[in-house]
């Protein structure tokens, strides 16, 4: 056994890593690439590390607003009077919501009609520069739409609009109560819901026309071919293939309505109000944020923080239910 | 055709001859049709109205004094500018995008380069769309909460951190779908020739999809540089211009706008709509910037 050792000359193996083909030292570059992937790597999951501190750091600052008002009562209880440490944000959540509800009755049919009009209906030549005339709708900032609603003859047009309609409907039973006691002003639900209604748009038109776009053709060809006539195809080819795909941009369009802030927070009128109706003075959780943190401390600078929270946690769920369903679509069609 | 259609009353009637139905459902599609095409006039309704107001009201005041001059100090006074105004949102929207198209280049990268079909690179990817639904004024408390209750000031920095947070998603996910359209055989061209993964995404990969990102980053921009909501918590204000993003306060177009747009003072408001005329200008030269960079790629392309 030890003979056999000693015929065998072989060199003592290197303590550390063995040997390569260029005598220990790395291939040119493969440095860069590892420290390369490592930065990739970490710059995606920045993505993450920022979604997870967002949680955490708001969430701890709006403690104090939770644990003064318990949970409940902070987000559901219609009692927001600061002064008075009142901090409930039911009303809050009220004008959240109508105001999102009023955006998307406006600009789901109307980003739904856009899309057809450009996917279906006009020349191909004449795409592009539609597209290109609604995105620049996009591109309109937030505040400049607040103060345009806030100083054009537009607000006192629709204010004029809101008290025709509230006595023409004075004496139908239910719109009677949705349409009471215009704003003086005609800064309202209405309004806001009106001016979001247009910033989403070219959101969902956007998304909705992808859909679209992602119909077959064979099947658009077939309705054709059996007779139908352009409306008969949307309806019959267009619409069933893409429903999922409307509820899902709907829902993204929501979830940028529910969280619209500066614009809202110039023409919805300002005063929490659960008893207000569509055509009411009233505020949104994000709309009262820049209303009131300049002047808020304590607990009440802690509320607006939560409200941020629970505004973050509404558009998450929402973002993920509306992805969720893409995804689910996606799926199914991959397997057919 | 004709000749059926027109054949005297057949004792059956052919299936080609328009019948009631057949008229109904042609005039079905009209309505249909017309109410299609009405919508996007509705659409455009506002963009209208918003650009007359904005050049009609914002023009009598508009000029190189008006973007040079100083905000006065009591909102009262008349006459001065928005030049702190356009100084703060040059350099905050230019810090922002300093950090946040870089890291969102290497974000879409890792997405579509390294991560692929993965578990991490599906969440990263699926949550970075999420992430672009959070409401820009979340982005500002964030950094209120992180950064400027930290360190005690208001700074265009902190601003600059929660817009480049809100561009940070949009770069990745335009990245990550204009890489996906690189064909994979460029790369396998380049792989062929013995380059590395770095060598190969630098001198093939990106330069394919330069002018796509570039198109999404200034997008991106065009967005940040409009926001006021993120701003509010952060940058604080000023009356003189402040080309330093790392100390003192800041101001930019949307929040003069924004702190402007109900007040009493006519002069204030008119100060209000010229910022609003700048910045929809600045807004709509990004837009129109991405536009070109996109049609001079998408011609080189068809040409190729």
């Amino acid at each position: 056994m030890a003979t056999t050792t000693d015929t065998l000359p072989v060199d003592p193996l290197p303590a550390g890593r063995p040997r390569r083909l260029s005598e220990g030292a790395r291939p040119p570059g493969s440095i860069t690439d590892r420290l390369f992937r490592w930065l990739a790597l970490l710059a995606g999951l920045l993505v993450l590390a920022i979604l997870a501190l967002i949680a955490i750091s708001t969430t701890g600052k709006a403690l104090p607003w939770f644990r003064d008002q318990g949970l409940f009562h902070a987000v559901f209880a219609d009692d927001w009077d600061p002064a008075k440490g009142h901090l409930g944000a039911g009303a809050l959540l009220y004008g959240t919501l109508l105001v999102g509800v009023i955006a998307m009755v406006f600009a789901v049919p109307i980003s739904v009609g856009i899309a057809l009009f450009v996917t279906e209906v006009c020349p191909r030549f004449a795409r592009r520069p539609i597209i290109y005339v609604i995105d620049l709708l996009a591109a309109i900032p937030s505040v400049v739409f607040g103060l345009w609603m806030l100083n054009s003859f537009s607000q006192p047009t629709l204010r004029d609009a809101y008290n025709w309609i509230s006595d023409a409907t004075s004496g139908v039973p239910i719109l009677k109560d949705l349409t009471a006691s215009p704003a003086q002003n005609g800064l309202s639900y209405m309004t806001a819901g009106l001016v979001v209604g247009v910033m989403v748009t070219p959101i969902v038109t956007s998304l909705v026309r992808e859909v679209f776009a992602t119909c077959p053709p064979a099947q658009k060809e077939a309705a054709l071919a059996l007779g139908a006539t352009r409306w008969e195809m949307i309806r019959g080819a267009v619409f069933p293939h893409s429903r999922s795909g409307i509820v899902a941009a709907s829902m993204i369009g929501l979830g940028r309505a529910l969280g619209e802030t500066i614009a809202v927070a110039l023409v919805v009128g300002g005063s929490p109000n659960l008893s207000e109706k569509l055509f009411g003075s009233g505020q949104t959780m994000a709309g009262i944020i820049p209303n009131e943190f300049g002047e808020a401390s304590g607990t009440h600078r802690a509320a607006l923080i939560g409200l941020g929270v629970v505004l973050f946690v509404v558009t998450i769920a929402v973002g993920m239910v509306a992805r969720a369903v893409v995804a689910h679509a996606d799926r199914r069609k991959g397997i057919r | 055709m004709s000749t059926v259609v027109s054949a005297p009353t057949p004792p059956r009637r052919s299936i080609l001859e328009p019948s009631r139905g057949v008229r109904a459902r042609k005039a079905r599609n009209l309505v249909a049709t017309v109410l299609i095409a009405v919508c996007l006039a509705i659409a455009t309704v506002p963009l209208v109205l918003v650009m007359v107001f904005v050049v009609g009201k914002g023009g009598s005041v508009f000029g190189w004094d008006f973007l040079s001059s100083d905000i006065p100090v009591f909102d009262r006074l008349s006459g001065g500018g928005m030049g702190p105004a356009v100084v703060g949102t040059l350099v905050i929207t230019g810090t922002a995008t300093l950090m946040s198209v870089p890291l969102g280049i290497l974000g879409g990268i890792y997405l579509n380069e390294y991560g692929g079909t993965r578990t991490l690179a599906r969440v990263v990817r699926f949550m970075a769309e999420v992430m672009t639904g959070v409401p820009s004024v979340v982005m500002g408390l964030f950094i209120y909460t992180v950064w400027v209750l930290h360190f005690k000031e208001q700074t265009g920095f902190a601003g600059a951190l929660a817009l480049g947070a809100l561009m940070l998603p949009i770069v990745i996910r335009t990245t990550d779908e204009i890489l996906r359209l690189v064909p994979n055989e460029l790369r396998e061209g380049s792989f062929a020739l013995g380059s590395r993964k770095v060598r190969t995404i630098r001198t093939v990969v990106l330069p394919h999809a330069m002018p796509g990102i570039v198109s999404g980053s200034l997008l991106a921009v065009a967005r940040a540089a409009g926001e006021t909501a993120p701003l509010l918590f952060t940058i604080g204000i000023t009356s003189k211009p402040n080309w330093n993003p790392f100390s003192g306060t800041n101001t930019t177009l949307s929040a003069q706008i924004f702190r402007n747009a109900a007040s009493p003072f006519p002069a204030a408001l008119e100060r209000g709509y010229g910022a609003a005329l700048a910045l929809v200008l600045l807004v709509f030269l990004f837009t129109a910037l991405a536009r070109v960079v996109t049609a001079i790629y998408s011609r080189r392309a068809s040409a190729a």
